[in-house]
């Protein structure tokens, strides 16, 4: 670990001033992921503005929705009884995450931007371009069983770890953002990136840029929800495949459908075809199972995740079976 | 002399609680990191980047700029270390060949080998500067893959040196003799390498206390094994070098071998000229202190529609480093657990550019079990057998491979009381048949067994002027209990309450021991804790005069601070009398305990079975252990609770050895690409089933005067195929690959 300044503002202005000025600075909140990154000389910054004491931990009813503050706690948010009962997608994708250790420590907005997990980013022994650009991937002919079937580039085959953006993706959240030019909203869906040509890039923040916020529109998915993470032990592992799935039923009958996948590409990967798919068919297995294949369209697998071609759909019917309870 | 064997007493059999239960959870327990030795500094490894060829130029000046830096040593400006230009393995087995020199030449061997130290006053300074050691390299072309390299296994050294070793190939009846069967099967199977990672690191606190006198607190299995090693070392008086391991949080056969780490902090220490702390990062653990090394098997099996086994063919490769040979016991419960009268085994050892693997719980015992009781599942399921019953066929009363009797054997208590818990009745001979919801239900079983082994031990008992008794031993308790185990045995051979005796371990100055391994310790070192005390009651019994003449030894007793008779209560005499007697003095005895000659009559084994009970997810693929029972016939048990929490934690290791452990090696680089516990797996809570143990619980006095037979080992040998067989059972889908993760099921 390098040494490294430490400051810890607590106001919001002076902390996005404090980072705008040094393209070396990171903000840190929970640490979870960062600390780790730095004692392995992954990440190298040379400030850290500490935003832990600035006023953004607030869960509440807004016009139309529920904000989040971006230092939430991640158990906070997921044993909030507004979010229990209007967000219960959003509190399994959350429970699913770490362990109760970590979801004490881990933010919202820290959450969102942990880094992918992939075995080369974290080893600097090792190629890679998000660590390193130009260095080359080291997954894309290395072991990557763990690795995108959508939306990769020959750049970067890596996925976005996170359980709580996928269900933010399904929920059509919008992320509050401010910045040395002032505040502006991303939609969740614009937040993370593909991976393109410019991996070391994870979302569309610019520099200097806080994220304050999580807005979540009111929806029509309070009952039939179901997150489903896929992994390799019972806890504490990160999803091989997750599916996040809402479901509005009218007797038996989809009216409206939201679903998305972690696990399976760079950022949440929503499947909105799919979900197109099931609007205004029966709930049924067979239902689940034509939308799976329409969100599979498009998949391509390596050479040690050709499980996740099958596992994927089969995990988005057991999801949305789950979600109407069929199972 | 033939050994007293132990009285029926309280103690033994109780379920006492651990004697250092309280300091351990209380955080009071000293383990090697942390003795505050004054001017203490701390060192960091810097391991190299490539897994062949040779270090170039290796830059140390901003390291040794960096603040609160005293040095800076590689191969390049290490003292040099005596025993390394012998050129000899320094210490007796677990390998042939020559165990890494660290520092010594700049030939790289495997990735992450260690190719500097730092040392300074803060670990994180240490730790900053190791960051700026610039190394250039000239790489050469390694070999890590095992696949690709297979062809390459050769029979080890100590076959070749040796016809009588258990490692040359073995065949009874006819070579191959499955072939002649009118049901056969062909199978192979692989498993991983599977890493060390108990939940202590390595650690160690080099000290020079002279510039000939050393002591190392260090996390090892055996204090004087470590203490001659680090003496052939440095060439120093083996009463030069102390060795202390008075806790150590967990091994599993991780320290058994002496690393390069220790002897680099040695090295540090010797620089500073001050105490050295090295504890290794969790990284490391994966690369520089053993594991369970990859291993390829095959078996061949063939038998009568009825059910007999006419023949078993048993081949295995194991992987090693290219500078050591270490060998394993894969094959060899071919030969002795079932009537086969046709067994063929070969074993051979596949070096390549990676570090020495090293035992690891169940040794080649849990590898070979992995891949013969799969087998004898699928032998039943082609027969359409009860794999129980086919099992019960083919049990032998005698030891087929040496013709002798077993000196006790309840296999079969333990087959009849673990399929009644399990429940194995509900288990339907078609797989794939019984389900829950989405969920597919399942139940196997696999047989473990491991030698009763026993060495020489020695221990001091000292009956002091309070009453108490102090013994000391130079073994180690890596967590089974032994402390509590011993004060158990004490307790009943001296007739006193175990509050007033104490058991001191992990130091080398005490009477010597072997290592603590190979499930051997109560029957080594217990034997010797009752030689010692029937000794000592002998001399209190001369010293007490002619009350006590012609006494047997069984029938004296220590309690209420004066020696008694059972079979007298009027004999008595004071504790102050007998020191009198023994000119004021302790009242001292050191008794070595070894094994007879019933070793050369009978063959001794510990056995088990487990039974699982799993549920496989149809759609995804997950696996989850609902139940598991564990039955040990493991002779004497001395303390039930602390050998079923034994049993307990071997069916959790076996679960993660079955579904969730192996190293994966990104072979274009050389380097494991899982290397900490996020990636690397082992069971968290959530996938620990509730496991109800059952001990057999009768003594086999063949063995050892106490009884007992050996449970560390057998808990994790048979739990991977009993769960691999369930998985079977639950859904036809037959995995030879460990670890079992969903890819493989849907």
């Amino acid at each position: 670990m390098n040494q490294f300044q430490y400051v810890r503002p607590t106001k919001q202005k002076a902390a996005i001033e404090a980072l705008a000025r040094d393209a070396n600075a990171q903000f840190i909140a929970g640490g979870t992921n960062l600390l780790d990154l730095m004692k392995r000389g992954v990440m190298q910054p040379q400030k850290l503005v500490d935003i832990n004491r600035l006023p953004l931990n607030k869960i509440e009813r807004m016009d139309g929705g529920i904000r989040i503050g971006a230092l939430a706690l991640n158990s906070a948010v997921a044993e909030d009884q507004l979010v229990q009962q209007q967000l219960p997608l959003l509190a399994q994708a959350l429970n699913a995450g770490a362990s109760a250790q970590l979801r004490n420590m881990a933010t919202v907005g820290g959450n969102m931007l942990q880094r992918t997990r992939c075995h080369y980013f974290y080893d600097t022994a090792l190629p890679c371009n998000k660590r390193e650009p130009g260095s080359g991937c080291g997954a894309l002919e290395g072991i990557n069983r763990m690795h995108a079937i959508f939306g990769f580039s020959d750049k970067c085959i890596a996925v976005h770890p996170s359980d709580m953006s996928v269900a933010l993706a399904a929920l059509d959240a919008t992320v509050l953002v401010s910045g040395p030019k002032g505040e502006r909203r991303i939609a969740f869906l614009d937040f993370h990136r593909l991976p393109g040509d410019t991996p070391q890039k994870d979302t569309n923040l610019e520099q200097g840029e806080l994220v304050v916020a999580v807005e979540v529109p009111e929806n029509a998915f309070p009952k039939n929800v179901h997150y489903l993470k896929v992994r390799e032990r019972a806890s504490y592992a990160f999803a091989l495949v997750s599916v996040a799935a809402a479901l509005q039923l009218d007797g038996n009958t989809i009216k409206a459908a939201r679903l998305a996948m972690g696990g399976v590409a760079h950022k949440p990967w929503r499947l909105t075809e799919a979900e197109a798919a099931l609007v205004g068919k029966p709930a049924t297995e067979e239902t689940f199972r034509q939308a799976a294949a329409v969100a599979m369209q498009g998949a391509k697998a390596f050479k040690h995740n050709a499980y996740k071609l099958k596992l994927a759909p089969n995990s988005i019917v057991q999801a949305l079976k789950n979600a109407a309870g069929l199972a | 002399m033939k050994e007293q064997l132990l009285q029926d007493g309280k103690a033994v059999g109780d379920r006492m609680s651990r004697v250092d239960g309280r300091l351990k959870v209380t955080g009071a327990a000293t383990y090697s990191a942390e003795y505050a030795l004054p001017n203490l500094v701390h060192a960091v490894l810097v391991g190299s980047t490539i897994a062949k060829g040779r270090i170039r130029s290796i830059d140390t000046k901003a390291a040794e700029r960096a603040p609160g830096v005293l040095a800076v040593i590689t191969h390049v400006n290490s003292p040099k270390v005596p025993g390394f230009a012998a050129k000899q393995n320094p210490d007796e087995p677990p390998t042939i060949g020559q165990p890494l020199r660290v520092f010594y030449d700049d030939k790289i061997y495997f990735n992450d080998q260690p190719i500097a130290v730092v040392v300074a006053d803060t670990l994180e300074r240490a730790r900053y500067a190791a960051g700026l050691v610039k190394t250039q390299y000239a790489a050469e072309p390694h070999q890590t893959n095992f696949e690709a390299n297979k062809a390459r296994g050769f029979l080890p050294t100590q076959a070749k040196r040796n016809p009588k070793s258990p490692q040359n190939d073995y065949d009874r009846g006819q070579k191959d003799g499955y072939q002649s069967a009118p049901v056969k099967l062909e199978a192979e199977y692989v498993h991983e390498s599977e890493m060390h990672n108990p939940m202590e690191l390595q650690s160690i606190i080099a000290h020079w206390e002279a510039p000939d006198r050393l002591t190392v607190y260090d996390k090892v299995q055996a204090v004087k094994g470590t203490q001659r090693a680090f003496a052939k070392d440095w060439a120093l008086p083996e009463e030069n070098v102390k060795v202390i391991a008075t806790f150590v949080g967990g091994a599993f056969g991780n320290g058994l071998h002496n690393w390069p780490h220790e002897t680099a902090a040695i090295i540090a220490a010797k620089v500073t000229n001050r105490p050295v702390k090295l504890v290794l990062t969790r990284e490391q653990m994966f690369t520089m202190v053993g594991y369970r090394p990859k291993t390829w098997q095959r078996v061949a099996m063939g038998a009568t529609r009825d059910g007999k086994l006419v023949g078993i063919t048993h081949e295995c490769i194991g992987q090693t480093s290219s500078y050591e040979e270490f060998t394993e016991s894969s094959v060899q419960q071919t030969r002795m657990m079932y009537a086969a009268p046709n067994v063929s085994t070969r074993y051979r050892i596949l070096g390549l550019d990676i570090s020495t693997p090293i035992w690891m719980r169940g040794p080649g015992e849990a590898t070979g079990a992995f891949a013969l009781e799969s087998a004898i599942d699928e032998m039943a399921h082609l027969l359409n057998l009860d794999p129980l019953e086919f099992r019960l066929r083919n049990h032998t009363d005698t030891d087929p491979e040496k013709n002798k009797p077993w000196s006790t054997k309840y296999l079969k208590e333990c087959f009849q009381a673990g399929a009644e818990r399990i429940g194995w009745s509900k288990r339907r001979m078609q797989p794939g048949t019984l389900r829950e919801g989405d969920w597919l239900v399942g139940y196997g079983m696999g047989v473990g067994t491991f030698g009763a082994n026993r060495g020489v031990a020695k221990v001091r008992a000292v009956l002091r002027a309070d009453g108490s008794v102090l013994l000391q031993s130079a073994t180690t308790d890596i967590g089974p209990g032994t402390g509590t185990a011993m004060v158990q045995i004490a307790a009943d051979a001296l007739g006193l309450s175990p509050d007033k005796i104490r058991f001191e371990l992990g130091n080398s100055t005490f009477p010597t021991a072997p290592s603590q391994g190979g499930s051997s310790t109560v029957n080594t070192v217990g034997s010797a804790v009752l030689a010692a005390c029937t000794e000592l009651k002998q001399k209190l019994q001369q010293l007490g005069g002619a009350a006590f003449a012609g006494a047997a030894p069984d029938q004296l007793t220590l309690a209420g601070g004066q020696l008694g008779l059972r079979t007298n209560a009027a004999a008595k005499a004071s504790l102050a009398d007998l020191r009198k007697q023994n000119n004021g003095q302790d009242i001292e005895v050191t008794t070595e305990a070894k094994p007879g000659d019933a070793r050369q009559k009978y063959s001794m084994y510990s056995f088990s079975v487990h039974f699982a009970e799993v549920r496989v997810h149809a759609l995804t693929g997950e696996v989850r252990v609902t139940k598991m029972v564990s039955c040990a016939d493991a002779g004497t048990i001395v303390n039930q609770k602390t050998a079923g929490s034994q049993m307990i934690g071997g069916a959790i290791g076996g679960i993660g050895m079955a579904l969730h452990e192996g190293a994966l090696m990104d072979d274009r680089f050389g380097r494991y690409v899982t290397k900490d516990l996020a990636d690397y797996h082992v069971p968290v809570h959530a996938d620990a089933p509730p496991v109800e143990v059952f001990f057999v619980n009768k003594p086999d006095t063949l063995v050892d005067p106490i009884g007992t037979k050996g449970i560390g080992e057998i808990a994790i040998i048979g739990v991977a195929p009993a769960i691999a067989n369930a998985i079977f059972n639950a859904t036809g889908k037959r995995v030879r690959e460990l670890p079992i993760t969903p890819d493989k099921l849907i």
